[in-house]
């Protein structure tokens, strides 16, 4: 009877503690923690620093919601790699091209009730909003920003070359006759290209073979056709074979990546390259850039009514995981740290004071997440605070608006631009390149993957 | 016949008594030591189940999935056999592979031999020689590739260039060109790995009777007919061991090629690992996990069904 009675009392007072520690967990869920992406690896402390400061005003000005911070930056390998082992922030970022398949196959969350909540919604710009929504109409990423593909180069290379850094090319002729003529006179590469197995030299191709006329598919989905080995291609190769062999204007390393190429060009070390017209920041978080000798122009287009600039941008989106208070909260913060500066001049304000604070630049072109009147209206809400060399960025800030922007191809983008890859490769790397042959055997490889739905 | 019969019988008798007295029971088992056997047995289990048998079921369960980790797999049956095999890239990563085996054999093979059998025979400072040739392997191999990637700098200042300069040659391409990047993953892989093949090898030579070299040095054999005669038979099972073990590890190699070249330029160091991980994240909409499997499933095949037979071959030879 002893032992009944012993065993119904751990029974009883088991079962209040389990009562306890259920109430007490009821208690927590009024605070909710989500982790965020933050900077990329290996920016600056003032960089770090200005980012605590958002979370630490969020987190006053949103007492339930604890933000983790976690280094964050993507690339196409660490990317998918963390997708399928779960180990993404609740709130991280993705490429224009990789939203709505993301979306399609289910991982990325469902944000369509929260999104459209947010009382600027009906003003997003209606192509870069369709970025972020799948085949359902579900809205499954918001924007972070938009870019265009622009010309940076070294003003000081320029003037050492006896050109006029306030005179960037605007042909592709001039563009290979600039890059000869600064190779031999400083010794330092004239012209660099991204040329590395990791999608970004097909990008960077895609990128001149649209500022010629070109495209690399035609369709969409699984019907898309693959173009690769379209005229406009031929002559960019051709031409990068002729900048590589000809006028050896290149320089001795051709695997240079996005990150790598960003700190060439910080270093001093290169005369010109293509990359997003928001790389700026990254120079000066990543790479400490001195800022005079930066020069930003838009891309060469050649007389082809077809011709245009690549665009794209970046999406913030949540992992498919998150539950509804998760969900909620990761808006709350896209909203908070994303959307804000650029829809109310308080916000705006208030992050070009914090970023000023912390040295960090204000006022990087970009092209409007929500329409170009928002966009002028926004900067000169934050022009007494902008601090990037804006009269050297002016070639790219007058000319970008009239030139026609075209998005990245729709189907199987980054599989495209992969099978590109080693075409770029290949012609930097061997004199005797066989460019038709390269791009048959790409176009080959895109064309499976487009099919395959990769 | 009769007296077999007879021993027999009577040795059966004694064992069937003894299997009627120690019939186990889960007590006799505790007593016996099974239970304190398991329990230390117990974190093996788990810890090479967890990570080592659990992949491996699944690889071969994944192989024949269409999954992205996110979603529910589906059944494919051998389509991701197919697709591997028929994919353009697989000659040219098996191509690559063996190409960089064969480099590995021919320089990374011989290299440390003979660097053991020199360092056998100093007499002084053996310890410093072997604490030099040992370094690489202490050097952390990420570090020890981004040491090397600014060795192999293309321009004229690349360390390597501007050494060779100082004799007249060069600028080399290294990793710049599709001839020379493959040969360059060599020399350091060879670099980074040769220590370790020493030690084992330093090890097996202090096993080596002395008085077979005096035998020899009485019938005049000089250092090479030594070596030749008596080193070399002394040593050949870890011979043939660290051969095989190289060829495994070989056709396995990923970490010089990801981190030097990413399988450029142009594919030139593509190999079937890299192949692997390119299945799997090569695509940021999430990986083709069942191609990546089952390109993992026939190297794992190839390499045991290889081993196989050079230990068959080699039996004899071993065995000698």
């Amino acid at each position: 009877m002893k032992s009944t009675r012993f065993i119904t009392a751990v029974a009883a007072a088991g079962l209040l503690a389990i009562c306890a520690t259920a109430a007490a967990v009821g208690a927590s869920t009024q605070t909710v923690t989500i982790s965020v992406a933050s900077l990329i690896p290996g920016s600056t402390k003032a960089a770090t620093d200005q980012f605590n400061q958002r979370v630490a005003a969020f987190e006053k000005a949103n007492p339930s919601i604890k933000i983790k911070a976690v280094e964050y930056q993507w690339t196409g390998p660490t990317f998918a790699a963390k997708l399928a082992a779960g180990t993404l922030p609740t709130v991280f970022e993705v490429p224009f091209t990789d939203a709505r398949t993301l979306g399609d196959n289910g991982q990325l969350a469902d944000l369509t009730p929260y999104a459209k909540a947010l009382p600027y919604f009906s003003k997003y710009n209606k192509a870069v909003i369709a970025e972020g929504t799948n085949a359902k109409g579900k809205i499954v990423a918001l924007p972070k920003g938009a870019y265009a593909q622009a010309l940076h180069y070294n003003r000081k290379l320029f003037s050492e070359a006896g050109l006029d850094p306030n005179k960037p090319p605007t042909t592709w002729a001039q563009l290979r006759t600039d890059a000869a003529r600064i190779t031999q006179k400083t010794g330092k590469p004239g012209y660099v290209q991204m040329a590395k197995d990791d999608n970004t030299a097909g990008w960077i191709l895609t990128t001149l073979t649209y500022a010629l006329g070109g495209r690399m598919e035609r369709g969409t989905g699984t019907h898309a056709v693959a173009t690769l080995t379209n005229a406009q291609t031929v002559t960019a190769l051709n031409m990068l074979h002729q900048m590589r062999w000809v006028d050896n204007s290149m320089g001795a390393n051709f695997d240079y990546g996005w990150s790598d190429i960003n700190q060439a060009f910080a270093a001093g070390n290169v005369g010109m390259y293509i990359s997003g017209s928001d790389v700026y920041t990254n120079l000066v978080q990543a790479s400490s850039i001195d800022p005079s000798l930066y020069g930003l122009a838009p891309i060469p287009l050649a007389k082809n009514k077809n011709a245009g600039v690549l665009g794209g941008g970046t999406l913030v989106a949540v992992k498919p995981s998150a539950n509804k208070t998760q969900l909620a909260a990761a808006v709350r913060w896209i909203d908070f740290f994303y959307e804000r500066k650029l829809i109310t001049k308080a916000q705006a304000v208030a992050d070009a004071k914090s970023l000023v604070a912390d040295k960090q630049p204000v006022g990087v072109p970009a092209l409007p997440v929500f329409n170009r009147k928002q966009y002028d209206l926004a900067n000169t809400w934050i022009k007494p605070y902008i601090n990037v060399p804006l009269k050297q960025m002016k070639p790219f800030t007058t000319g970008i608006f009239a030139q026609r922007l075209i998005p990245e191809p729709e189907a199987s983008t980054q599989a495209v631009y992969h099978s590109l890859d080693a075409a770029v490769e290949a012609v930097l790397t061997n004199k005797s390149a066989d460019i038709q042959s390269l791009l048959q055997s790409a176009n080959q490889q895109a064309q499976q993957a487009i099919s395959g739905g990769a | 016949m009769n007296a077999i019969s007879e021993v027999t019988k009577v040795e059966a008798a004694p064992r069937a008594s003894q299997r009627y007295r120690t019939r186990r029971t889960p007590l006799t088992w505790v007593r016996r030591g099974g239970l304190s056997t398991f329990v230390f047995m117990l974190p093996l289990l788990v810890i090479f189940g967890a990570f080592s048998w659990y992949p491996i079921v699944r690889t071969a369960v994944m192989a024949f999935q269409h999954t992205n980790l996110v979603q529910a797999p589906t059944w494919v049956g051998l389509q991701n056999f197919s697709a591997v095999i028929h994919d353009p890239q697989t000659p040219t990563a098996v191509k690559n592979t063996a190409y960089f085996a064969l480099l590995a054999l021919v320089f990374g093979y011989p290299i440390p031999l003979a660097a053991a059998v020199l360092m056998s025979e100093v007499r002084n400072r053996r310890g410093t020689y072997s604490v030099l040739a040992y370094l690489p392997v202490v050097i952390p191999p990420v570090v020890a590739v981004l040491l090397w990637k600014t060795f192999y700098d293309a321009s004229g200042t690349g360390v390597f260039n501007t050494i060779f300069g100082w004799i007249g040659l060069g600028p080399f391409p290294w990793l710049q060109s599709q001839s020379w990047a493959m040969p360059s993953l060599v020399l350091e892989s060879t670099w980074a790995n040769a220590g370790a093949t020493v030690i084992i090898y330093l090890a097996a030579l202090t096993a080596v009777n002395p008085e077979l070299y005096e035998a020899a040095s009485v019938d005049g054999a000089g250092i090479w007919r030594k070596v030749w005669h008596v080193t070399l038979p002394q040593l050949r099972g870890v011979l043939l061991v660290t051969l095989i073990l190289q060829i495994i590890g070989t056709a396995q190699v990923f970490l010089e090629p990801y981190l030097f070249t990413s399988g450029g330029p142009a594919n030139a160091t593509l190999t079937v690992l890299l192949q692997i991980y390119d299945y799997a994240f090569g695509n940021s909409l999430g990986g083709d996990y069942g191609k990546a499997t089952a390109l993992s499933l026939m190297l794992a095949v190839f390499l045991a069904l290889f081993s196989f037979v050079y230990l068959f071959a080699t039996r004899s030879w071993s065995e000698e």
